[in-house]
Formats: structure tokens, sequence, C-alpha cells
């Protein structure tokens, strides 16, 4: 069986499109979240509600939208909702099973940085901000996390908290008051990072093939955890990768004609 | 009675330096001639308030018209940085900027707020996380259950200035698809402009659409295209081309002041720019 030739960032967009279960409500970040959320859609979870913090329910973009309000996604979504009923009504009101956030920062306990490198007053780069993430990963039953996996993003203390995972540890979540379970995976180029069930803190559990933990460690800006049976993740599939493949945005495909 | 005017006379009567201004549209109708308008009148000092300041804000906050930020995401979305807002945060340049920084669910609740006439709104946010170290939010507790939760200040704008499709000629708007917080930053205001892209005789029902009655809007002016890079669902699509073409446009101070002159300063209104912008476009095609 030949096995088909593909990158780490394809991988990672498979193993996200993965962790999404046919028919989950769904609140889609913009950027590699909405392609895996497009990949799982278009292969193993068509029925996957996709909801977008534009207020779109329900879209089914036919193309990989750029941004998160797309005219796209209104146009196939099931209705579309003001922001402060999207985020109060949908969100708050605990409708949404899994949020899926991106983020330039995680650290042991799967909190996230959107907002600084450096310090919030002087920072040496200002990054786009929370947005919608901070009440998605409060709010939604569980997050999942996608980011490339390096020491500059995978770093022992993050320089902002925006998005909060399991805060300082067990019992964090529960004090605050949230109401949905927290990250229950970080999904990078090299492999799937998922919580101890006792202390929280982020284990590796899957390489992708071909990646070795050491590797794993190495790209780690902390003293990893790692499982007593990291499992090896299957490579994508032919299918899988023909799909992802045929996930562009627009103008993408403006310019290959 | 919303009057209806030109887009110029508009931001003359009802924009001063010094106002709290929120330009709102959610990636959809996002009012980019109204932002020209008020960069060529030369507003100074505004307070600028939006979800997700993307290229218009960076293009207001290059061309020092701001003195603070109050927002939740700024980014060019799918392309990268805000390099005009990274300039200012970063190098205080063209002037320092000042910020309030929310997440996009507790500036929903505070434009709520405001549009209810409430002093503050109430959500499960903020918690956790470093953001009430850097900003104006508080906490209050539940009469009825004692639960402890997130309040935000209502947002009151002295203008707020939306894009919506139609207006028909006694200054009812109609606007659809993606809606954002147009209505709540239209009802929150003191003042308010819509720009449209069109003045018909009678609005037709939508579905899923937000009707601004003529009693509920200060000011209506025409502006055919007038959100462009931004779109206006049934009229034109969003430019996704061009929001790529600024991270590169905007990422030198010279380069991004050449650009605002040629298709801003040195044009009138909003038809102008598009013939300027479509020669930009053929000559570098």
């Amino acid at each position: 069986m030949s096995t088909p030739a593909y990158d780490s960032s394809e991988m990672m967009a498979v193993a996200a499109a993965r962790r999404l279960a046919d028919g989950a409500v769904c609140f889609v970040g913009i950027g590699l979240p909405s392609k895996a959320a497009n990949l799982a859609r278009a292969t193993h979870a068509p029925n996957c509600v996709l909801i977008y913090e534009s207020g779109t329910i329900g879209a089914k973009p036919r193309h990989l939208p750029l941004s998160i309000g797309d005219g796209e996604l209104a146009e196939t979504a099931d209705t579309v909702v003001s922001v402060p009923e999207i985020f109060s009504y949908w969100l708050q009101g605990g409708r949404i099973d899994v949020g899926f956030l991106g983020a330039a920062q995680v650290d042991r306990y799967g909190n996230l940085n959107s907002t600084v490198i450096g310090p919030y007053e002087h920072p040496r780069v200002r990054l786009p901000g929370g947005g919608g993430a901070p009440e998605i990963a409060a709010s939604c039953k569980e997050t999942l996390v996608m980011l490339s996996h390096s020491p500059r993003t995978f770093v022992e203390k993050l320089d902002f908290r925006t998005t909060v995972g399991y805060g300082d540890g067990p019992g964090t979540r529960e004090q605050l008051g949230m109401a949905g379970r927290g990250v229950t995976a970080v999904i990078t180029d090299l492999g799937i990072l998922e919580p101890d069930s006792e202390t929280c803190e982020l284990t590796l559990t899957r390489v992708h093939p071909g990646v070795e933990p050491e590797r794993v460690q190495e790209a780690t800006g902390w003293q990893l955890r790692i499982a007593a049976d990291v499992e090896v993740g299957d490579a994508p599939t032919e299918a899988e990768l023909e799909a992802l493949r045929a996930l562009k945005t627009v103008d993408e495909i403006g310019v290959t004609g | 009675m919303a009057k209806i005017v030109t887009l110029r006379d508009a931001v003359t009567e009802l924009v001063s330096d010094g106002d709290v201004v929120a330009l709102e549209g959610f990636t959809h109708l996002i009012p980019h001639a109204a932002g020209h308008e008020l960069i060529r009148q030369g507003r100074r000092d505004l307070t600028l308030v939006r979800l997700t300041p993307d290229v218009v804000y960076d293009q207001l906050i290059g061309m020092g018209c701001a003195a603070r930020l109050v927002f939740s995401w700024g980014g060019n979305p799918g392309v990268g940085s805000l390099h005009r807002l990274r300039d200012a945060v970063e190098h205080e340049w063209p002037r320092p900027l000042e910020l309030e920084e929310h997440s996009h669910a507790g500036m929903a609740a505070a434009y709520a707020a405001g549009a209810a006439n409430l002093p503050f709104g109430v959500l499960r946010g903020y918690t956790g996380t470093d953001l009430p170290a850097h900003t104006t939010v508080s906490t209050v507790d539940c009469p009825f259950t004692g639960e402890r939760l997130a309040a935000v200040r209502a947002i009151r704008p002295d203008v707020s200035i939306v894009h919506a499709q139609q207006a028909d000629r006694r200054g009812n708007v109609q606007l659809w698809g993606i809606s954002g917080v147009q209505k709540e930053a239209v009802l929150a205001a003191s003042r308010s402009i819509v720009t449209v892209e069109e003045i018909v005789d009678e609005l037709t029902p939508r579905p899923m659409s937000v009707t601004l009655p003529s009693w509920a809007v200060t000011a209506v002016a025409a502006a055919p295209w007038g959100a462009h890079p931004s779109y206006a669902h049934s009229y034109y699509d969003r430019d996704n081309a061009f929001y790529v073409r600024w991270d590169a446009i905007s990422r030198d101070r010279d380069s991004f002041q050449e650009w605002m002159r040629r298709h801003v300063l040195e044009t009138a209104d909003v038809e102008e720019y598009r013939s300027r912008l479509l020669e930009t476009e053929a000559s570098t095609a």
C-alpha cells in the first residue's frame, strides 16, 4: 500500500479534523481551526454544525472563508444572528459542544496567549487580542487548540493570559465558575497533547508518523510529560488529503483558475 | 426623522474632534467611505470604538485621527497584523494610542447595555485572564443567586456610524446579511450616521434583516460602494485580494502615506476613491 506524500501542516489539519464528531456543534475560529472544521465536514462529519462569531449558525461554506464574516458564511447558514446574540444566547447559553481555537502561545495548563509578546504596556509584538476566545474557552463543553509546535509557542510562562485552559492547575476552572470542561486537546504539527486527568498538565499522548517524542520535547519550552504509551497516529488517507487540498479560499481558486 | 444629507455634511455637522466614535460592521458592511471622510476632514483625538478594528481603523490610526482605541480584536482577518495599529502601540507613531481592550462578548454586552440605557452590561467572562488588570471591567454579585459576574461599563458613543444596503426617502434604513452589533451601536449613541448603497422609493421586507426607523437615526447619506474593501450583501463581494494587498501597503510608513494621499486625501468622495483605486489596480495588474 502506498502512502501519499503530505507535509506536517496537512497532518496537523487532518489530525484536528478527526477530533470533531459528526453532528457536533462547533464554534470555529478563523485560520487553522476553520480549515480543520471544514475538512471534518467534507469527510467524516458532514452534519457538523459550524458557528462563526459573526453570528452565522450552521454555515456550510463551499470555499474556505478568509474572514469569520465572509458572505459565503451568511449565504449558506441556517440562520444569521447578531453578535450580542451569538455570544449571549448561544455561547453563554451553553449550546456549543466544541470551541476550536488558535493562539500564539500555550503553557503547560493549556492557557493561551493571543494578546502581546513582551510586556503589555510596551509590547515587542502587539498581537490581535482575545476576540471571542476567552468566553469560547470558558463556555464551550470542550475546547480544541491548534498551533505549530516550537519553543516560542510552547512556553513555560505566557507573556499574557488571554484565555484560560486549566489556569494554575486542578480546581481553577471550578473556582472560576466555568461551565465547560476546558482544553481537551492541543493539536500540533508534531502530535497531540491532552490534559492529564489528575494534574491537568498537557501530556503528549500521540505523535504523528515519523515523529519521535524527543523531538516534541525539544520543541516544548518546559519539561514535557510524555504518556507511557504514546500512540503513533495514522497518516492522512488519500481521501483526507484530497478533501483538504480541495479546500481553498475563493481567491486561491481565482489565482489557480 | 433622519435627514438625508451628503456624507461630507454629515461628518462636518455630527463629528467633532475628541468625540467617542464607533464605526461598526462585523466584516460585512464596514463603513469605509465614512472612515475616509473622517480622515479627509482631519478629525483628531477621537476615541475609536469597534469590536474588530481592521483596515478602516488601521487607516484612521495611521493618519493620526485617534487618541484612544476601545476594541476586542485588532487584526487583518485571515491575513495577519494591522501594521499601523502595531506601529502606534509599539512605537507611538504617528502618535501614542491608548488602548482599552476587551473580549468580543464583553464589547457586545457593553453595546447592548448602551442601547438599553443601562449603566453596565453583565456576562460570564474575563475571569482568570490577565485582561482585568489592564482594562475597565468589574464584577457584580447576582442578587438572587450570589453568583459573581463580570460587569462592563455601557458603551455610549457620541456618534455611531454604520453602513447599510438601503434607505427609503424618509430615511428608514434596512440592512441584511451579517448584522454584527450595528443596531446596538446606533441605539447606544447620542447621534448616528448611516451610509447606504442606495436610496430607494420603498423598502422590501427581506429575511434576516435589521430595520432602523428614520426617527432612530440622525443622518442618512448615500455612499454606493461605501463599504469597500468590505462588502455589501446582494451588492458586491468582499475584496479579499485588497485585504491581502493591504498587508504590503501598510507595512511601511511611506507607502502607507503615499497610498492614503493618492486614494483618500486627493479624492473628494467614494466615487473618486473608487475610480482612483481601479486606476491603481489597472496600472499594477
